[in-house]
């Protein structure tokens, strides 16, 4: 517990990282387990297309779980993931089918949504001071309505945008190497990764999203204008949250406006089970990346295997209080 | 150490997890439904369930959460595809969303039976289903004869999205404008098929109303919300529901609810499974299976044919 109360030295900050790295591993390892129990069990679940399915089930989960990840890092929490995704997607549909207009402003419209829902849950947390619990909880209902008003309560589908769908469907990477058809959603979800993964490493709005996360007051103190940083912190997840929309729009070939709420739970679930603690200050999008991947391999395996459904939840939730258990041992022995 | 056990423990857990589906029998059939928890579907399942075990085949039952959940209903289906199941029965929550992973599947020879909602594409061989456009018109014929032909009513309904919400609404609707043009359809609302939220709307059209002579729910959770609401405001509205389960078939015992349409939940799962071992063994099948509705109110809940079909 000392690492994250003095983490606000710029000293410490590597062995932030340090510790992070050490949790990917064991993340990491959690995964391959999981691989080799279900390639044992089922010659079915090794196959190319399905670890192109369980790729593709990631996506959305993971690029949200990104989202998530940069919010909690600071300390916060967003709940809005789920259904900002949704409204986004809506917006792209309104921008492409009702509008008619071309394809990258659909694009553009469903980021610039995100960022801008990201902009006034980071005023509303930083200036006004409501609790992010209780903002994003707001702004989830706020935005699930929305996208049912706007979109009128039905699915809004993008059969007048030709090549909407390749957006996640589509494989670039298979005309390169037609062996292996990685669908484009998944590439997204790793360049969303790496330019995340970067930008807390290596740029001011990462470190200050560390150290807001493992104390605030005294970054505050240090002079640090800490309500732009977190302002900044909440729009660049909307941003993320806006790449979510489009990737489960282009996969749906359709806007679903009363899809959304319960994925900012899973998204969670996958960062924590990648080891970012909720607490703040300590988190690798990389982990994240590993905790998305744990739960969509644990839903396909569990499908594979012919598991009842019933037994499919349990088992999950077993897992995801195993994965944040043995990341407190491991805590406790350094 | 402790971390091996741990992880021993996970693996420990996988596998014990794998037993029950790891034995292969004749047929391997994967249904992929639109719900799990509510009691329809799990009459759905009771009904694959028998026709498997008459027909000695192995089924498996999966659905989303929630009916919202199109993505996570492609996942159920691409993961059932990539078992290679000998058959699939899929009811689409989206009649578009799942036509790639239905083409792979009609690609590697798997036979595709639709059942309850159909797709826009003719890759299913048939469609399993309830004929929603004719039982609801039977509930507006029902209504009418209970409020005397004449007044006002109102609809509370599950969603405006999904094939079932559109097809009951119109149904109801429609067959009031025809067939009974002294009545007035003054508000239709949404509930989600929550019971609570259907709850909170009844008492807004019941207080919005005073006159309204009848409420059509449109699903279980709608119905049960209806009549949630009519007894907090202590309402004699006339109330048809739709589905069954217990709360909807004690509410028509003790006579708050004058009667209901029920499907046959049994039967959608029963004909799917049928079907889908038919296509197996290269029958031809008919573009659509009617698995039939029924009226059913307290003079003939306990009919054999009723009694069959309901669930509680």
């Amino acid at each position: 517990m000392a690492t994250t109360d003095t983490a606000a030295k710029p000293g410490l900050l590597a062995g932030i990282r340090g510790t992070g790295a050490y949790h990917k591993l064991l993340a990491f390892s959690g995964l391959i387990a999981l691989v080799a129990v279900f390639s044992l069990a089922s010659r079915n679940f090794m196959q190319t297309s399905n670890v192109l399915a369980i790729l593709q089930a990631t996506s959305v989960n993971g690029v949200l779980a990104i989202a998530a990840t940069l919010v909690i890092i600071t300390g916060g929490i967003d709940l809005s993931v789920g259904t900002l995704m949704t409204f986004c997607a809506v917006i792209a549909g309104v921008v492409l089918t009702f509008w008619g207009l071309p394809l990258p402003l659909g694009l553009l419209a469903a980021i610039a949504a995100g960022t801008a829902s990201g902009l006034v849950s980071g005023t509303i947390i930083a200036k006004l001071r409501v609790p992010p619990f209780i903002t994003t909880l707001g702004m989830m209902l706020i935005l699930k309505g929305l996208s049912l008003v706007i979109s009128g309560t039905k699915p809004i589908y993008f059969n007048a945008t030709p090549g909407f769908n390749q957006i996640s469907l589509g494989s670039l990477f298979g005309s390169i190497v037609p062996a292996l058809p990685l669908p484009n959603g998944v590439l997204i979800l790793f360049a969303v990764a790496l330019v995340a993964s970067f930008v807390l490493s290596r740029t001011a709005l990462g470190r200050y999203a560390f150290a807001m996360g493992s104390n605030e007051e005294a970054v505050r103190l240090s002079g640090v204008n800490v309500d732009r940083w977190k302002i900044a912190v909440y729009a660049s997840a909307g941003a993320v949250c806006g790449i979510a929309g489009i990737l489960i729009a282009s996969r749906l070939n359709s806007a679903q406006p009363a899809l959304g709420q319960g994925y900012e739970l899973e998204a969670i679930a996958a960062v924590v089970i990648g080891g970012t603690s909720l607490s703040g200050g300590r988190g690798t999008v990389l982990g994240t990346l590993i905790g998305a991947l744990i739960i969509s391999v644990l839903a396909n395996g569990l499908r594979i295997l012919s598991v009842a459904q019933e037994w499919q939840t349990v088992v999950t939730g077993t897992i995801i209080i195993l994965a944040v258990y043995a990341d407190i041992l491991r805590r406790r022995r350094l | 150490m402790l971390r091996r056990t741990l992880l021993a423990a996970v693996g420990a857990l996988s596998l014990l997890a794998a037993i029950p589906g790891a034995q292969a029998q004749e047929y391997d059939i994967a249904l992929i439904s639109k719900g799990f928890q509510h009691q329809f579907w799990q009459a759905v399942k009771a009904g694959a369930d028998k026709a498997a075990t008459e027909f000695g085949a192995k089924v498996t039952f999966e659905g989303p959460d929630t009916e919202a959940q199109v993505d996570r209903q492609l996942d159920m289906l691409s993961a059932a595809l990539a078992r290679k199941p000998s058959a699939i029965g899929f009811a689409a929550l989206d009649s578009q969303a799942a036509i790639p992973l239905l083409q792979q599947a009609k690609d590697g020879g798997i036979p595709v039976v639709a059942f309850d909602s159909g797709v826009d594409s003719d890759i299913p061989l048939t469609t399993a289903t309830t004929d929603n456009v004719a039982a609801a018109a039977l509930a507006a014929d029902k209504m009418a004869e209970l409020i005397g032909d004449a007044g006002k009513v109102a609809v509370v309904a599950h969603d405006q999205t999904s094939r079932t919400g559109i097809d009951r609404v119109n149904g109801f609707v429609n067959r009031m404008k025809e067939a009974h043009p002294n009545i007035e359809v003054v508000s239709v609302q949404y509930g989600g098929g929550d019971q609570l939220q259907s709850t909170e709307i009844t008492k807004s059209i019941l207080l919005a109303n005073p006159d309204l002579k009848g409420i059509f729910g449109a699903n279980e959770g709608s119905a049960i919300g209806v009549i949630n609401g009519k007894k907090e405001l202590n309402s004699s509205i006339v109330v048809i529901g739709y589905d069954s389960g217990a709360a909807q078939k004690a509410a028509i015992m003790d006579g708050s609810m004058a009667g209901a349409i029920t499907q046959n939940p049994i039967g959608i799962g029963y004909e799917t499974v049928r079907a889908a071992i038919a296509a197996l063994k290269g029958e031809t099948l008919p573009p659509v299976i009617d698995t039939g509705f029924y009226y059913y109110d307290k003079t003939n809940i306990d009919a054999p044919e009723i009694a069959a079909v309901l669930y509680d």
